[in-house]
């Protein structure tokens, strides 16, 4: 990272206003795939079975609850978008206590938390939405997609947001990496003690 | 003297997680069982669900990173890659950990829903040892993420714990 972007201190600078664009990008997407996922619903009555001539039919729901890496899909971008919403509110609304340095440390590590949380959540739901399009034959279990078509496209849509909001929360983890890294050299080159407070 | 302690004890912390992912990989790959059911005979191997070969490769590629890490010297400029890179392992132990946990809790007990039976009673020694990579897995991805504080620590100084 090459010296383009100036110090942390709040405010207007470059990369306050790159973390700000990215965070609001990945409370979007983490928040639509929460809402796509969590109103996957779909109804359908199929012919179970023939008596005679009257066949018996049942009406079977896909839900997401019926499986939990679902659940834990939609508990986890809705904790991600939560964290973002608060990080956005806390770097608009106080910009000016941003230089002190476990402020900035804690910030980075629960970032970096997030991130990974999101991806663990969009893999587990990814593997298992795999298995439920194509099925197994090994295990002998059969294909869910080829009769609930509408739940499973809105799945993939919420799939496919989830994963828009990891690569963002990797960027924003990374920026605030840096942003670290930044506010820690600016201390330590400056040699003073411990009673000198530092103006931005 | 607290530098020699923070990097020995870097240095074992990686070394634990290596073994963990490590152990991992050779408890998934030589998980193989077969079992008959009436005249059908099955086969479960952990090649068979996309999800544990995604573990075998995700873990492989941690543990040949942290043993690539082990030897790297302590002044060394490439310390704020480690940092990236300790994100990125962290993040893929994550996600390949979680995946094959889904994929496994499904094959423990089934999908009422779907139509899925559990297969856990037809091959119970493939399941338990399953199980046990899994654990290994858990172990290796806690040891990272203590090793990402480490590595942070090691570049930046935020507690001013270095008196220079």
């Amino acid at each position: 990272m090459a010296g383009g972007k100036t110090v942390v201190a709040g405010g207007n600078t470059k990369s306050w206003k790159l973390l700000l664009g990215l965070r609001i990008f990945a409370f979007m997407a983490t928040l639509a795939a929460a809402i796509v996922m969590a109103l996957n619903k779909e109804t359908k009555t199929l012919v179970v079975a023939t008596i005679g001539t009257v066949p018996i039919k049942a009406t079977l729901t896909a839900k997401f609850q019926h499986t939990p890496a679902f659940v834990f899909f939609v508990i986890a971008n809705v904790m991600a978008s939560f964290h973002n919403l608060l990080m956005i509110a806390l770097q608009i609304f106080s910009p000016k206590l941003e230089h002190k340095g476990l402020h900035v440390l804690s910030i980075a590590i629960l970032d970096m938390l997030n991130a990974t949380l999101v991806s663990a959540a969009a893999n587990a739901a990814v593997f298992v939405a795999e298995l439920g399009k194509n099925g197994n034959k090994h295990a002998k279990w059969n294909k869910v997609c080829d009769r609930f078509a509408t739940y499973c496209d809105h799945g993939a849509g919420a799939l496919i947001a989830a994963f828009a909001g990891v690569i963002l929360m990797i960027l924003v983890s990374g920026v605030s990496i840096s942003r670290l890294l930044f506010n820690s050299n600016k201390f330590s080159t400056t040699k003073a003690p411990a009673t000198e407070t530092d103006v931005p | 003297m607290v530098k020699l302690t923070q990097r020995l004890g870097g240095l074992v912390l990686r070394f634990a997680a290596f073994c963990a992912a490590l152990g991992a990989v050779i408890a998934m790959i030589t998980s193989r069982e077969r079992s008959s059911f009436f005249v059908l005979s099955l086969v479960a191997k952990y090649s068979d669900l996309a999800a544990f070969k995604y573990f075998v490769i995700a873990n492989a590629i941690v543990s040949v990173y942290s043993f690539l890490v082990l030897f790297l010297p302590k002044e060394s400029l490439l310390w704020k890659f480690v940092v990236v890179l300790d994100l990125i392992v962290t993040m893929l132990l994550t996600s390949s950990l979680s995946a094959a946990v889904a994929v496994a809790q499904v094959g423990k007990r089934g999908n009422a829903n779907a139509g899925w039976l559990p297969i856990c009673g037809q091959v119970p020694r493939f399941c338990d040892q399953i199980t046990g990579a899994l654990i290994a897995g858990l172990v290796a991805l806690v040891l990272y993420v203590f090793l990402l504080i480490v590595s942070i620590h090691h570049v930046v100084d935020p507690f001013l714990l270095r008196k220079s």
